[in-house]
């Protein structure tokens, strides 16, 4: 079958892999250069030999091969041609090789760099790389392969097996391994079997917010690894200054970055399409793929202090082990359904050589940073408790505390089903009331942190800049909100933090920009625009804590004034919800342009305060094997969401079911996450002048050190 | 100067510890599967409690003008098909109907055991059905 090609290509990407591992460290033990080069030539060809076993796949699905195990779980005839590309991630098997293509191509990315400034780093970064790299394609080679094709065993299964009928199948299942074993082959005297037709992705998976949301979460995570194989490169080859943290800035950004957005997008996506009204449930899958973030965003502010003080290079070791175990076992969590979650794939055989990946890297990590622990020593104490570096430990304490709470809650199950014999869960409760109260001093000092200095800040200096203009403002607009009727005090002191460390970004922007205007003269806008380009570090990060900000009020309109009804309504008649009227007319069958869906979609008048506003039409699609989706239908201003939810209907249309919910200032929200991820590409992108500051001081510190390279 | 750092570092550290704990115990929710459920009894009524089963297609009733939705689960998929008597509990939901219910359908309903012995569920979460275990469409054998 044309697919064996992919098949034989992950296989030889699999060999490539592991003599790149072997050359890179031989190489650098016996300083040999050729053999270094050829593990990174190895380790460049991976990625070409997954990108044909990817579009193999993809092949089979557009072709309709139903031979094929994984083109029949995911893709069917009806299937838009679409999705049957975009399919290649909706399923486990696929979604590891999606995973192995991505790091592959990252870490293509990183052989082809210049490497001259870290040459000394090269090899082992190269074999750090490729362990990662193995250990994934590992997966799909033993136990989770795309390419098994579909046979009927004698008794009358239908099984998945890559290579057929074979008495080794008994012969390894007798021997403990029957994970390979059933992932190989098949029982003696199965044959070869063909539906007619595939099951089709899931229906909650046909939507484009489905569609983008794995990508970019894969991006995140394969992109942690890059920083990762270079912190553990500086610390076997014992070079731990800040080279490698400056070489990986923009990678972590960018993998930072990517994350971001795929916990918006899946946030979206929830709330598009799974309609229970909001975007975040605490779900074990989605905390794992939270928790990396939170301790890459310490991450990414703590290095800013071993870069300007050369303190802290202990605890950023340790961050970026910690990343990327969170990556590892977020990757653990969503693939092996360990913790029982609304998305958890069915149970299956990588769970235990991911745990023992994980161990292993954790254990050899961990050493990596006791043995080298006496290199790490800060250059610089810390000079005061009020000061730019105390106000970043602080933030970097209240991250770490609330990615503690957050993997309290989200592993508590497995242990306490391990040690009290009682699966005990941990819902939204848990997290807002130990989430929320921890976010309070976090954006206070997402705010006033800026305007700390260095070293030893002056309470007086800082008391007057944090509150001359600040003080008023936030003031005004507390009691502008209390005027209005807000009264929840949680509202209203989360808005006070969020007024006031909006207001300090703003007053930092002008300030910036009149100083600029001052000096050169120019326009308001040139200057603004200068200024940006000028210093895109500080510049862009602020705008990415503007971003926050924006969130952060719809976080708190949401979670504290979310309105929620629901009534059957026979036509004609009416339910209120706040000033709204919503009114069923009628039901109706509408074309779907999929042959194995069917959509019936309410039509609904709305009106605000008696005056009437717009036609709404929830629908819900039903597919032709039994299942579901009723997405909401929007009517959405910055003000507020109405979402409504069609629930249930008589099939001869008299009655019908709405869910009906308020989200005030839940748009706030995506035009945060929006200016958010603006924010990050402005610090991240590549800029001249910036380039040339960092080289003069890393001259400038390695002159000092008396070392030449 | 340290002395203040430690004893702040302390006193931080036992407010989080505090904030855990007793959100922990607030709002944990034991998670049983049906028989644990009928075997524990009344010890666990008026307990925050999850339980989850395989739905059974034939109990499932709807009355969609008071949104009212009743239906069984069973612990395994192979006692869905079974034809003796099976551990059961029934599920009372006040809601739409969810998209997800069907036979078969892994159901996870979070909310408190009534005195009757049915579970009355504030939250019903459907798990997308495992599809790696499931029969594919009509065979249709074909030698290669």
């Amino acid at each position: 079958m044309v697919t064996d090609i992919g098949l034989i290509a992950v296989l030889l990407a699999f060999a490539a892999g592991i003599y790149s591992i072997v050359a890179a460290v031989y190489g650098a033990q016996s300083r040999r250069d050729d053999w270094v080069t050829s593990a990174r030539n190895a380790a460049l060809v991976v990625a070409p030999l997954l990108t044909l076993a990817s579009l193999m796949i993809v092949y089979s699905n557009l072709v309709g091969n139903y031979r094929l195990e994984y083109t029949a779980h995911v893709s069917s005839r009806a299937t838009p041609t679409a999705l049957k590309i975009t399919a290649l991630w909706g399923g486990q098997n696929g979604s590891l090789l999606f995973w192995s293509w991505l790091m592959s191509v990252f870490a293509a990315g990183v052989m082809l760099r210049k490497w001259d400034k870290n040459r000394d780093l090269m090899p082992y970064v190269i074999a750090v790389t490729e362990v990662i790299q193995v250990f994934f394609l590992a997966l799909v080679v033993l136990f989770a392969n795309p390419f098994a094709k579909l046979w009927q065993t004698p008794t009358g299964d239908i099984v998945g097996a890559v290579f057929g009928a074979s008495t080794l199948f008994a012969t390894l299942s007798s021997i403990g391994l029957s994970g390979i074993a059933q992932t190989w082959f098949a029982p003696v005297g199965s044959l070869p079997f063909t539906p007619a037709d595939g099951q089709g992705l899931a229906p909650l998976l046909r939507h484009p917010g489905m569609v983008a949301h794995p990508p970019f979460l894969y991006l995140g995570f394969v992109g942690f690894t890059i920083p990762y194989a270079f912190a553990m490169a500086a610390l076997i080859t014992g070079k731990t200054n800040d080279a490698w943290i400056r070489t990986t800035r923009r990678w972590t950004l960018m993998a930072w970055l990517f994350l971001g957005i795929g916990l918006l997008l899946g946030a979206r996506w929830a709330y598009d399409v799974l309609g229970w009204g909001g975007y975040w449930g605490w779900d074990a899958v989605e905390n794992a793929a939270l928790m990396p973030w939170i301790s890459g965003t310490a991450f990414l502010h703590s290095v800013m202090i071993q870069e300007k003080r050369g303190m802290l290079k202990i605890w950023n070791m340790f961050l970026i082990i910690l990343t990327f175990a969170q990556v590892v076992l977020g990757t653990f969590i969503t693939r092996t359904g360990v913790i029982s979650s609304v998305h958890s794939f069915a149970r299956s055989s990588i769970g235990v050589p991911f745990l023992v990946f994980t161990g292993v890297m954790l254990v050899g990590s961990v050493g990596l940073l006791l043995a080298r622990l006496g290199d790490l020593k800060s250059e610089n104490k810390l000079d005061s408790m009020l000061s730019r570096e105390s106000a970043f430990i602080a933030q970097n304490a209240l991250f770490l505390i609330i990615n503690l709470a957050v993997a309290i809650g989200t592993y508590f199950p497995i242990f306490s089903e391990l040690f009290a014999n009682n699966k005990i869960t941990v819902g939204p409760p848990y997290y807002d009331n130990v989430v929320g109260p921890l976010l309070a001093p976090l954006i206070l000092l997402m705010g006033i942190a800026p305007l700390i200095s260095w070293r030893a800040a002056s309470p007086q200096a800082l008391g007057r800049t944090a509150l001359t203009i600040p003080g008023p403002v936030t003031l005004t607009a507390v009691v502008i909100l209390f005027a209005l009727g807000i009264r929840n005090p949680w509202a209203l002191l989360g808005m006070t933090l969020i007024v006031y460390a909006g207001t300090i970004i703003v007053v930092e922007y002008v300030r910036g920009v009149r100083a600029r205007h001052r000096s050169t003269g120019e326009s308001w806008l040139a200057a603004l625009w200068n200024l940006i380009g000028r210093n895109r570090r500080r510049y862009g990060g602020y705008l990415v804590h503007a971003g926050v900000v924006l969130m952060g009020v719809g976080v708190i309109g949401t979670h504290v004034y979310q309105l929620e009804t629901q009534q059957a309504l026979a036509v004609g008649q009416s339910l209120s919800i706040g000033d709204y009227q919503v009114t069923f007319r009628r039901l109706e069958l509408v074309p779907s342009g999929q042959a194995d869906k069917r959509i019936i979609s309410a039509r609904v008048d709305v009106s605000q305060g008696g005056k009437p506003l717009a036609t709404m039409r929830p629908f819900q699609e039903q597919y032709t094997n039994g299942e579901r989706m009723t997405p909401p239908a929007l009517l959405g201003s910055m003000k507020e969401d109405l979402y409504v939810l069609l629930g249930g209907f008589e099939s001869d249309g008299s009655l019908a079911t709405f869910k009906v919910f308020i989200n005030p200032l839940v748009n706030w929200l995506w035009l945060g996450g929006i200016v958010f991820i603006l924010g990050t590409l402005v610090a991240a992108w590549p800029s001249a002048t910036e380039e040339r500051r960092a080289l003069s001081v890393e001259r400038g510190a390695l002159s000092a050190a008396g070392v030449a390279r | 100067m340290r002395a203040k750092f430690i004893i702040g570092g302390v006193v931080v550290a036992a407010a989080v510890v505090y904030l855990i704990v007793s959100s922990i115990s607030s709002s944990a929710q034991y998670y049983l599967t049906v028989k644990e459920l009928r075997g524990k009894g009344q010890a666990m009524a008026g307990r925050n409690l999850r339980v989850s089963g395989y739905v059974v297609g034939d109990s499932i009733a709807y009355t969609p003008q008071a949104s009212s939705l009743s239906f069984d689960i069973v612990d395994t998929h192979e006692e869905l098909s079974a034809t003796t008597k099976v551990d059961t509990i029934k599920i009372l939901y006040t809601g739409p109907k969810p998209d997800l219910l069907q036979h078969e359908a892994q159901a996870i309903a979070e909310g408190k055991l009534n005195p009757d012995g049915t579970f009355t569920a504030n939250n019903l979460l459907l798990k997308c059905p495992t599809r790696y275990e499931d029969q594919l469409p009509t065979p249709t054998p074909s030698a290669k």
